[in-house]
């Protein structure tokens, strides 16, 4: 296959950046998207042209780390797939595929496609914790937790944090990030001591970072590698309004 | 910072007072509705004179008005805030978009705005000359044994201090009012076709408003649930976004084509 590339180089932060063509010959169906980028990169170092910078890292779909915007939608085209898990097979020979950062406030280019995420960090830092005492651990079957919400609990945590909701999102929002994070510590019994201050603090963290509101359109919902479901997203609701009508902290 | 205030400019506290001012709002949709379904009466507009009297006289009803007024500017002045705020989450756009979500869910601030310059001419059309124009009088003497009602235009140049003057004639039977007749109007504006398409249009505006907003705001509230979700959705598509605009659009067309 010949796949024609028009990627976005960014020198860094403070440069704006341009969409660059690249011709990329020989790519085997079977390679993913972003073996295709290793192969076009070592033949840009051999040619002493300057690789693509790009974020990877397990390329097995677990780990959040890749992040490409492929013709208009983070992750590419494919449903419940991270960009590592992309095959060229979803592409035809000859075509011509845009490649883009994630494209938000909060997440300021470092250069081309390598964005700055340490803004999810900071908000899972803010309340994305549970409180362990020390101690022997306890038995396992101590906490009876209802099958229900332990499935809802399990599907809300399946979220990698890779930012793909932000990058599909028209505004921008972190809402089905953080409703995910809230959400699979405020089903738990584990996370009930923090589960106000949780709420109350990862949004106004969320806030603090120049994420967006949520005008529930469900792109980020529909865009989701790991298909985190909207559900989370009224549940946050519930929880921060909750949480600010109940909580003691005035 | 106050706890309300800053739970209120939060990013979801912001969205939940659009929810609480647009569900407001809804049920403004309704009440309107049911009562101008009296300009299909065919009685002269005997009923919907009436009504529209009733309407800007009654203490209860005035203060909810202009409480609406209020909201409707405050909703519209809010959103058209978020949507600003929103934009500058994203400073630099992307080259190429492939949308997942619905293009009404995407576009609400411009429906709102489309829907603003709506009621703009809406009100100026009719609240506006009730209230500050010398409108044509029209007379309505009932027969209370059978209530038959028979109209009478009052001359041009006719008017009286009071909205409605009402008076009873024993000896005949009958009981007859005054009042300003917004029917006639009505019916004379709807005459003009192009006022007619741009209130017809607007109802899409309406409907497409609707059709995301509804829904939109249960999830804004926290209500989701497998039962009542569904429920939701429903009521905010067939109701809201089908019904209602329907029943809206039907009174132009009908003035246009009947009257």
């Amino acid at each position: 296959m010949t796949i024609n590339l028009k990627v976005w180089k960014q020198k860094n932060a403070k440069t704006s950046g341009n969409l660059e063509t690249y011709k990329v010959d020989h790519v085997s169906p079977d390679m993913s998207f972003l073996e295709m980028f290793d192969v076009l990169n070592e033949k840009l170092v051999q040619e002493n042209k300057e690789p693509i910078a790009f974020d990877h890292d397990c390329r097995e779909g677990i780990c959040g780390m890749c992040s490409m915007y492929i013709n208009g939608q983070p992750h590419g085209p494919l449903e419940g797939v991270t960009t590592c898990q992309l095959h060229m097979r979803t592409f035809n020979d000859g075509d011509t595929i845009v490649v883009e950062p994630w494209r938000s406030k909060a997440f300021p280019v470092i250069k081309d496609l390598v964005v700055d995420r340490s803004a999810f960090d900071r908000i899972i830092a803010s309340g994305g914790f549970v409180s362990v005492n020390t101690g022997n651990a306890q038995d396992a079957n101590n906490l009876a937790i209802g099958k229900d919400k332990a499935d809802m609990a399990f599907a809300a945590a399946a979220c990698i944090g890779c930012g793909a909701c932000v990058a599909a999102c028209k505004n921008a929002s972190a809402m089905l990030f953080v409703s995910a994070k809230v959400s699979q510590l405020a089903l738990l019994p584990q996370g009930q001591p923090e589960r106000e201050s949780r709420a109350l603090n990862m949004v106004a963290q969320m806030d603090a970072e120049g994420f967006g509101a949520c005008t529930n359109t469900g792109a980020c919902a529909a865009e989701c590698p790991k298909e985190i479901s909207l559900d989370n997203i009224a549940r946050l609701n519930r929880e921060f309004l909750g949480a600010s009508i109940s909580s003691t902290s005035v | 910072m106050f706890w309300l205030t800053k739970t209120l400019t939060s990013s979801i506290g912001k969205k939940l007072l659009m929810a609480l001012t647009g569900l407001f709002l809804c049920t403004f949709l309704i009440v309107h509705l049911i009562g101008n379904l009296q300009l299909f009466k065919n009685d002269g507009g005997y009923a919907f004179n009436n009504y529209a009297v009733f309407m800007t006289t009654f203490p209860l009803i005035k203060v909810v008005s202009y409480v609406n007024y209020a909201l409707i500017l405050f909703h519209a002045f809010w959103g058209l805030y978020i949507t600003y705020k929103n934009r500058q989450a994203r400073p630099v756009n992307y080259a190429v978009v492939k949308n997942s979500s619905s293009v009404f869910s995407r576009n609400m601030a411009v429906l709102g705005t489309i829907l603003l310059v709506y009621l703009a001419v809406h009100m100026s059309d009719f609240w506006y000359r009730y209230h500050n124009e010398a409108l044509p009088y029209v007379k309505y003497t009932e027969q209370i044994s059978n209530g038959n009602v028979e109209t009478t235009l009052m001359e041009s140049g006719y008017t009286q201090e009071a909205k409605k003057v009402e008076s009873f004639n024993e000896e005949a039977g009958t009981k007859t009012i005054i009042v300003k007749d917004l029917y006639n109007v009505v019916s004379f504006s709807f005459q003009n076709i192009l006022l007619v398409l741009f209130y017809v249009l607007s109802m899409f505006a309406v409907a497409f408003h609707m059709f995301h907003g509804f829904q939109s705001a249960f999830q804004t509230m926290g209500w989701s649930h497998p039962k009542y979700t569904p429920l939701i959705k429903g009521i905010g598509v067939w109701v809201f976004a089908v019904l209602i605009p329907i029943g809206y659009a039907a009174m132009p067309l009908y003035f246009y084509f009947f009257k």
